[in-house]
């Protein structure tokens, strides 16, 4: 492909979709720092452990899937990519379970 | 020998060679992260007594870097948008914006860790120290990882625009997967560190 080509490409194929994209881009970026104001606001509420980590992790999915789906473009990417996100997804779980199994001394973890 | 696919699509993956390579890196780095918070996970849950981090750490501060770090991935994005509207000028506007923010961020981390070692806080002196600069720390060099790729091609990377401009974009778009990677990381940094 020439570099004319290129540019032209460039500019044809997604020169409208991208002015929707932006305005997308703003939108969660505003959604971003609510969110992030919300995070800070819910750590003054002198919640108990349990559930503050519970309200705590859970703003923070929102905000990351946010990051993941729109500014990554997660939310129309190619399903190589969503492959190999869910054998990512299914190692990470296995990762985040071996330390809460060993301190409830789960089936396969003897003290 | 030219790299293969860098600008055309592949039939058999449906994507370019960068595109898939920097998502298979994302994933081994998911797990180097992921390693790090099962480890916390492990001492807190093993710890007689945990601090909360906000009895430590400046939640302001770090409020604060959480704005400016989010704010740097809406110019991360942006800059790649002016390039797909073929705007260059303001690409570089946007990507040196990104720069200067991940500039802004490493500064105030500086503050923060030096005002800790001024009163002795030294990673050895607890565990709840030891895991916060392990992974502060190990994300700090992926910002400045990420600053040195993207002032690369706010730099001397840019001539590959006169030649071959969908390479570049492509280019760019992967530094901003990586950059927008960063951010997510911080995104659950910040509440797991500084608030709980």
């Amino acid at each position: 492909m020439t570099s004319d080509h290129a540019a032209a490409s460039v500019t044809s194929d997604h020169a409208a979709d991208i002015d929707k994209h932006v305005r997308v881009y703003i939108t969660v970026f505003v959604a971003l720092m609510v969110l992030t104001v919300v995070t800070v606001a819910i750590s003054y509420l002198d919640l108990s452990v349990p559930i503050a980590v519970t309200v705590a992790l859970f703003v923070a999915i929102v905000k990351g899937s946010l990051v993941a789906g729109y500014f990554m473009h997660l939310v129309s990417e190619k399903k190589l990519i969503y492959a190999v996100l869910a054998v990512t997804v299914a190692f990470f779980v296995v990762l985040m379970a071996l330390p809460v199994l060993t301190h409830s001394n789960g089936f396969w973890i003897d003290e | 020998m030219d790299i293969p696919y860098t600008v055309e699509i592949r039939r058999d993956t449906g994507l370019n060679n960068g595109k898939i390579g920097i998502w298979l890196f994302l994933a081994s780095e998911v797990m180097l992260f992921g390693a790090l918070f099962a480890s916390y996970i492990l001492i807190r849950v093993g710890a007689p007594s945990w601090p909360r981090g906000d009895t430590i750490l400046d939640v302001p501060l770090a409020t604060f870097n959480t704005i400016v770090l989010i704010s740097s991935s809406v110019t991360m994005v942006m800059a790649w948008a002016s390039l797909m509207r073929r705007r260059f000028g303001t690409f570089r506007i946007y990507m040196g914006a990104t720069i200067l923010l991940g500039l802004v961020f490493l500064v105030v981390k500086y503050f923060e860790y030096g005002h800790h070692l001024e009163l002795g806080e030294y990673p050895r002196t607890n565990n709840f120290l030891a895991i916060y600069y392990t992974l502060t720390g190990l994300h700090m060099l992926h910002v400045f990882g990420g600053m040195m790729v993207n002032a690369y091609f706010w730099g001397p990377g840019a001539k590959l625009w006169k030649t071959n401009p969908v390479w570049f974009t492509n280019r760019v778009e992967n530094s901003g997967l990586f950059w927008h990677f960063v951010d997510l990381v911080w995104i659950f940094l910040f509440p797991t560190l500084y608030l709980l």
